[in-house]
């Protein structure tokens, strides 16, 4: 394996700190200038990680240390195939969603344009410190960066539902991450001497298995933003945000930064072995199993559009951690399969959701029947997007479904299928009919809240002014469709990482 | 050659001054603030000569007029010294530049004794740091918490009677550490610190000495409002004005911990505090008592400023913790925390003491909204109140990673426990303040009406230093901090 010595982990993170810093200064004045900026941003954060993807496939390690605090702290960054998957993922997707915003905002008229903006850069740069770190301060460091600047994002409409939302939000979030995940990191430190992440693990032969289990219950309970039960009341919460935010962030950046630091810990501080020895991880795929069930359920049982993906959402986060709790190479690849594969179908369900709101001002589950015709292509869209949920092939959520599943025959885990197989049918259950009543069903009258739309306005396709909104969901569909047919891409970076662990 | 005279002009610069006030006073009023700030100006480069001298070359010992110890008085700076040196006047340095506009505008006609009470309060901090006697610092505590009344009781209505009740309390504090000292000079004749600590260990089985110790630390804590003897405090601070609450809130109470930390491992050598008479614990439970009851009685105040006089005590006790984990980390945390408090506190209390000057609000009601008025200050503010709560990337962060570090490596772990909850505590706490500040309030102006430049620049000052100090905390921590370390320590 070779290591190189790059500053461009760095310039990823900090490109979108300077754009974030110029879009202040540009502010509501000039806003196509702000929101151009915004996308340049995006563009260059996309175009330097791509940079990197060919030196990682040859197999090599890109390091660079921005702040050596002491000698054994750093602020550090270190790209491996894991990472870069991650990387590569919320900053292509960012440059998708800042259309979209552009789309949302103007077409809401929100207030506060520049702090969104602002805010969402911001964010994105902690992501990509995240999925860069090589230690686990400078990943809690960003993980932390994220909570704080994705805060004035949820709380933005500034309602009292609004702010309810963000300190429920901040709660749980800022609460687990100082009590628990803190503490386990500290304690990492002072029984391991160090806390870079390392391919085998670093806690082997450390500390006594009981100290061992502790640190791992306090892990697992202090990255709350992986969303597994008891810690996912922040995510149903955190859907007051304007939908852009739901949708790149809420299911794609702050979640799977969550599920990848669940990877990163579970793969990198305690590593395979170890918590084979300890039966730590049929132990995790228990509580995962648990979210995934419950999180379907209450999914059934949520009237309101976003609510509904939000809980879907946190059963799907636990499929990731499933995965990996399987301890398989298997489980593994398909718990970082859907870490990408996942991310394009929630997103365009999203931004399916946001584009019923800013067009139809609908939000509830109740009311889409027979939108379909005013909206045909975004509701083509969000049946890709549940499909790709369910893991029909040929959608990306099969591949990883599938990986997940031979890595549950694998580890002889019978129950996990079981459980996923019962999640499956519980996904139809809460995504189908919102398909068909969108298509198939007659618009009701009595539900139809946008008094300035006239009954024969039901049968006209009322998308063409907000091509903002409709094309990039378009393309994330799409981009759903398309991971189903290059996985074999996506499985030579997965290779990489099940080549060092195993 | 006046590099070595540093460790004398530091402090007779700011007592001669303080004196001069009174007099330039006669023939031009905001000349004394012009002087109060040269002074202050000159101390400070003063420390940090001082404390350039001692990375470079160790130890000053410095001779006041020439006379030798154990007789005349000596000024020891080491590098606890000479770091405390620089937070001292550092935030004197802001504290006086920031006080113009309120000395204007509360006590226009005494103004040259406010500031020369400021410089005697600069003068006797300085001292508490510099000197090497401990008679001597006996008279500078005095001579700090002489002026810390004087001043308070310059505040609101209710100041007088806090500033009365912070005088009963603190001379008996004071007098407490009298008798300690007296002890000492009975049982071996010296008062120079570096006399002591050779002569102690002769006597230390005796209950004479016991008794000193005990003297000397319920007398500090007293004077460091260590729970639970902090009762002086909160009023104290709540009234006093707002020009000098930032700088006896990040000074005073940092100051009488590094005095504990000095007799504790100075004039007691170690090894009798930490295994002959085993204090440790004590403190320990204690300060986690200081966090909890701290941030609890923070959550249950109103006023601003109350607020933040509840969170020092808090911050006391993390400041205590670390001492009496007895590790190294543990004790680098707490010396680092002396200096992250210092500048967190005065962002605090210049925030508050900026909103405050502009629309008069003094409580979390009277605050709300105001981020449209102000930003600047606003925004300044919630740096400060993050780097509280101890949220990466602000320094608060990385004193609390050292503390725990400590508490776990000593396998304390209920220090450990008491130091995330109050930290959430602490949250909760400013949470419930940002978010008044940062919610839509109709009735209160929208036009932008931001506190004067004399009082930005310092909040500003301490903003860049909450963001930067973490990341040079390392550089911190192996020239200075590493050095200040007690022998024994694990």
């Amino acid at each position: 394996m070779q290591i190189i010595e790059s500053t461009t982990p760095i310039l990823i993170v900090t490109v979108s700190l300077i754009g974030a810093i110029l879009i202040a200064l540009t502010g509501e004045r000039n806003r196509n200038l702000r929101e151009f900026l915004t996308i340049l941003v995006a563009g260059i954060k996309f175009v330097l990680v791509f940079s990197m993807v060919e030196l990682i496939l040859k197999g090599s390690v890109i390091t660079y240390t921005a702040f050596q605090i002491t000698d054994k702290l750093s602020i550090a960054f270190k790209v491996d195939a894991l990472g870069i998957l991650f990387a590569l993922t919320a900053s292509f997707l960012w440059i998708i969603t800042s259309f979209y915003s552009i789309g949302y905002m103007r077409g809401n008229n929100e207030k506060k344009q520049t702090r969104f903006y602002v805010c969402f850069a911001i964010a994105l740069s902690a992501t990509m410190g995240v999925a860069m770190s090589a230690n686990l301060f400078t990943t809690f460091v960003f993980y932390e960066i994220i909570t704080i600047s994705t805060f004035p994002l949820v709380a933005h409409k500034g309602t009292p539902e609004a702010l309810a939302g963000a300190k429920k939000y901040l709660t749980f979030l800022l609460a687990t991450s100082i009590a628990f995940q803190l503490t386990a990191v500290i304690m990492t430190y002072n029984y391991a001497g160090t806390i870079d992440f390392s391919n085998k693990g670093i806690l082997e032969g450390k500390a006594s298995d009981s100290i061992i289990t502790i640190m791992f219950i306090l892990y697992m309970a202090g990255i709350a933003k992986a969303a597994m039960m008891p810690f996912h009341g922040w995510l149903p919460a955190a859907m007051v945000a304007p939908t852009p935010v739901s949708a790149l962030l809420h299911a794609v950046a702050v979640v799977k930064t969550g599920v990848f630091v669940v990877v990163k810990v579970v793969l990198h501080i305690f590593g395979v072995d170890l918590l084979q020895r300890l039966g730590l991880g049929v132990a995790l795929g228990y509580v995962a199993s648990f979210t995934i069930i419950m999180a379907s359920v209450v999914a059934l049982t949520q009237d309101n559009l976003k609510r509904r993906l939000a809980y879907s959402t946190v059963g799907q986060l636990s499929y990731i951690v499933l995965g990996v709790s399987l301890l398989t190479t298997s489980g593994i690849a398909g718990s970082i399969m859907h870490i990408t594969l996942h991310a394009f179908g929630k997103i365009t369900l999203f931004f399916t959701a946001g584009a019923i709101y800013v067009v139809l001002h609908k939000t509830e589950v109740s009311q889409l029947a027979g939108i379909g015709r005013q909206m045909p292509f975004t509701m083509a869209a969000f049946t890709i997007g549940s499909l790709s949920m369910i893991g029909t092939p040929p959608l990306g959520g099969f591949i990883s479904k599938w990986y997940i599943l031979v890595g549950a025959v694998q580890a002889h885990e019978l129950f996990f299928i079981v459980v996923l197989s019962i999640s499956t049918i519980l996904n139809a259950c809460y995504f189908l009919p919102i398909v068909y009543s969108a298509f198939f069903k007659e618009p009701s009258h009595d539900n139809h809240h946008g008094g300035h739309h006239h009954n024969d306005h039901h049968d006209t396709c009322l998308e063409g002014k907000h091509i903002f909104l409709v094309a990039p969901l378009v393309l994330t569909a799409i981009g759903a469709l398309t991971a189903f047919l290059f996985s074999g891409y996506l499985f030579d970076l997965v290779s990489i990482v099940l080549k060092g662990v195993r | 050659m006046i590099r070595h005279q540093l460790p004398a002009i530091i402090i007779v610069a700011p007592f001669i001054m303080a004196i001069l006030t009174n007099l330039i006073g006669l023939w031009s009023r905001s000349a004394c603030y012009y002087a109060a700030l040269f002074t202050a100006g000159v101390s400070l480069f003063s420390s940090i000569g001082i404390l350039d001298t001692v990375i470079s070359t160790g130890k000053i010992s410095y001779r006041l007029g020439g006379w030798e110890p154990p007789w005349g008085i000596e000024y020891l700076v080491d590098h606890l010294n000479a770091y405390m040196l620089v937070i001292v006047t550092l935030i004197a340095f802001l504290s006086i530049l920031y006080s113009y506009r309120f000395a204007e505008k509360d006590m226009p006609a005494r103004i040259p004794q406010f500031y020369s009470l400021m410089l005697l309060l600069l003068t006797g901090l300085i001292g508490m740091t510099i000197t090497g006697d401990a008679f001597n610092l006996y008279v500078l505590i005095e001579i700090t918490s002489i002026a810390c009344y004087a001043l308070i009781a310059k505040g609101d209505d209710k100041s007088p009677l806090a500033s009365f009740n912070y005088l009963i309390i603190g001379t008996a504090g004071a007098c407490l550490y009298l008798i300690g000292v007296g002890y000492l000079y009975i049982l071996t004749g010296s008062l120079n610190m570096a006399d002591l600590t050779n002569l102690l260990p002769k006597v230390y089985h005796t209950k004479a000495l016991l008794a000193a110790f005990f003297f000397f630390i319920v007398g500090i804590a007293i004077k460091m409002a260590f729970f639970p003897l902090h009762g002086w405090l909160p009023n104290a601070y709540n009234h006093s004005p707002d020009s000098v609450s930032a700088f006896m809130a990040g000074t005073v109470t940092k100051v009488c911990a590094y005095v504990l930390i000095r007799v504790m491992f100075t004039i007691f050598q170690p090894q009798y505090s930490l295994s002959i008479v085993p204090i440790l614990p004590l403190l320990g439970w204690l300060s986690v008592g200081a966090m909890l009851y701290g941030c609890i009685l923070a959550l249950a105040q109103r006023e601003l400023k109350n607020i933040f006089s509840y969170l020092i005590i808090a911050e006391v006790g993390y400041i205590v913790v670390g001492i009496s984990t007895a590790t190294k980390i543990g004790f680098t945390g707490s010396v680092l925390h002396i200096l992250n408090d210092a500048i967190m506190m005065a962002c605090l209390f210049f925030t508050a003491g900026a909103i405050a000057y502009k629309t008069g609000a003094k409580t979390i009601d009277d605050v709300k909204g105001i981020h449209k008025k102000m930003p600047l200050t606003t925004a300044g503010f919630t740096v400060g109140a993050v780097s509280v709560v101890g949220v990466p990337p602000t320094c608060g962060f990385f004193s609390k990673w050292y503390l725990l570090l400590g508490t776990i490596h000593s396998g304390e772990y209920h220090y450990t426990a008491g130091l995330l909850l109050s930290s959430l505590l602490c949250a909760i706490v400013l949470y419930r303040v940002l978010q008044s500040m940062y919610s839509q309030n109709n009735e209160i102006s929208t036009k932008n009406d931001e506190a004067p430049a004399t009082m930005l620049f310092p909040i500003y000052v301490t903003v860049f230093a909450i963001l930067i100090i973490g990341f040079i905390s390392g550089n911190i921590i192996s020239t200075v901090i590493d050095k200040t370390i007690p022998i024994g320590f694990r």
